[in-house]
């Protein structure tokens, strides 16, 4: 599924992060799925997401810089494709 | 969005590991020709109940989300239940894997009632002839009821995970329909040269046209089909497999074997890979993040003789136990190496310098005369 700036999104309740390194590793309980999150920005964007009304928001919360939106628009869809996140509108 | 390749990241270790195999026992009722760990008999030194509840209550801490218990058969431990279940209850997934001698319709239920619980049930043949030339008498019968009394109770998708061996390479179909009639999801892995299996790999491991076999049949059915990365060496075939491509042993991946001592994986059982014990000061988490031998594995590791090999760089030099019991030097091929290199090698390796397994709990020879087969 594609996200888009307006999407508001959450993590899934069933999914725990834990912090590597490298950003952190996402596991989801349910369907088994271990995710690499790759950057301690997009770490950031997915723990607070479900604080923000549309992702456009929570990127700005976050200090994302502009030029970045599509590259992270582009992580989150993959996200959703495996329920790390969920789109909730 | 790094600077790094995941890879190059994996190899520099994890605050915690991914995959954490823990075996909980060496008793076991079987005595396959290849176990890993040379089971049959239990250790007196095994973790006690409380002790494992700290091992696990350690790893919470870590944030392990899910281990791998296996053994031995580690449904002989009576304390199986209240582990797992203390496990899941601290957010620690388990799958287990067992030869499903003791998942009977009782247990089935049990098992079926729990969240977060995966079983993969060992079967190494699609028949009892291939299976229990391997397994032992009766083995392939005793797997067959387990998954029938998963599947009544509605267990689920539960796996069956099989070693590829020579002789039942040609049964990949065969075994993916098995698992698609139970709704099974089928695991097929590597023949490693390890505990029992450094005595039958010279039979059983694939021969390199099979090897050749066992990565088409992945590239067509690798979505479906789990391996836990095991085949990577093939990659030097071409395309790679899917998976995160290396050797993950102290980086990503280790193994505590039922005396509570932390090796670097599940295949290399030998006081050369020990790496700690968790009863010692500072537990499971100083072993993994400080132990010589780990902070070592995570160091850039040369690539020897392969280096102007190149495959290198999909196959990596392949696994580092299958070297190490064959007695190649671990910075060299693999000693099923696509391209041979390894398989010259063996002939020169003196009989004296094969490293032995360390330990070895299999049950003497008198009480195997049932399920003595000869291979």
């Amino acid at each position: 599924m594609t996200v888009t700036l307006e999407s508001s999104c959450e993590l899934h309740p069933q999914v725990a992060i834990r912090p590597e390194p490298f950003g952190a590793l996402a596991y989801h309980y349910g369907n088994r799925r271990l995710v690499f999150l790759r950057h301690p920005d997009i770490v950031r964007v997915v723990k607070t997401m479900g604080d923000h009304p549309s992702l456009r928001d929570t990127f700005v919360a976050e200090g994302v810089a502009e030029s970045r939106w599509p590259s992270f628009i582009e992580a989150l869809s993959s996200l959703t494709t495996s329920e790390i996140i969920r789109v909730l509108s | 969005m790094s600077s790094h390749s995941l890879g190059q990241q994996m190899k520099q270790g994890l605050d915690a590991p991914i995959c954490l195999t823990w075996e909980l026992t060496y008793a076991c009722n079987l005595a396959c020709v290849h176990c890993l760990s040379s089971s049959g008999q239990r250790d007196d030194r095994e973790l006690s109940t409380e002790q494992a509840k700290a091992v696990l209550d350690e790893l919470a801490a870590l944030q392990v989300f899910y281990i791998n218990i296996g053994g031995g058969e580690p449904m002989i431990r009576r304390d199986f239940f209240e582990i797992v279940e203390h496990s899941i209850a601290n957010n620690i997934g388990v799958k287990f894997s067992t030869n499903g001698a003791f998942i009977d319709k009782k247990n089935a239920e049990r098992l079926t009632a729990m969240d977060y619980l995966d079983i993969q049930i060992s079967l190494d043949g699609t028949d009892a002839i291939t299976n229990d030339a391997v397994r032992g008498e009766g083995s392939y019968d005793t797997a067959i009821r387990a998954m029938d009394n998963l599947k009544a109770a509605g267990f689920g998708q539960f796996k069956i995970s099989v070693v590829v061996t020579r002789h039942n390479v040609d049964q990949l179909d065969a075994f993916k329909a098995l698992a698609d009639s139970y709704g099974a999801q089928l695991r097929i892995t590597r023949l490693r040269p390890a505990g029992r299996g450094a005595d039958t790999w010279d039979e059983l491991h694939p021969t390199n046209a099979q090897q050749r076999q066992i990565y088409n049949w992945l590239l067509a059915h690798g979505e479906n089909v789990l391996t836990g990365d095991s085949f990577f060496h093939l990659n030097a075939f071409g395309e790679s497999l899917p998976g995160l491509n290396l050797c993950g042993a102290g980086r990503v991946v280790c193994l505590i074997d039922p005396i509570g001592n932390v090796y670097a994986c599940p295949f290399v059982i030998h006081d050369t890979f020990k790496a700690g014990n968790v009863l010692e000061d500072g537990g499971f988490t100083h072993v993994w993040r400080e132990s010589d031998l780990f902070t070592e594995l995570r160091e850039p590791q040369s690539a020897g003789a392969c280096a102007s090999c190149g495959a290198f760089d999909a196959c990596q030099g392949g696994c580092m136990a299958a070297k190490f019991f064959t007695g190649l030097p671990l910075d060299g091929p693999d000693p099923e190496c696509v391209t041979g290199h390894g398989e010259v090698l063996l002939p020169s390796v003196p009989v004296s310098l094969v490293p032995r397994p360390s330990m070895d709990h299999s049950k003497p020879a008198r009480t195997l005369i049932k399920s003595k087969v000869s291979t």
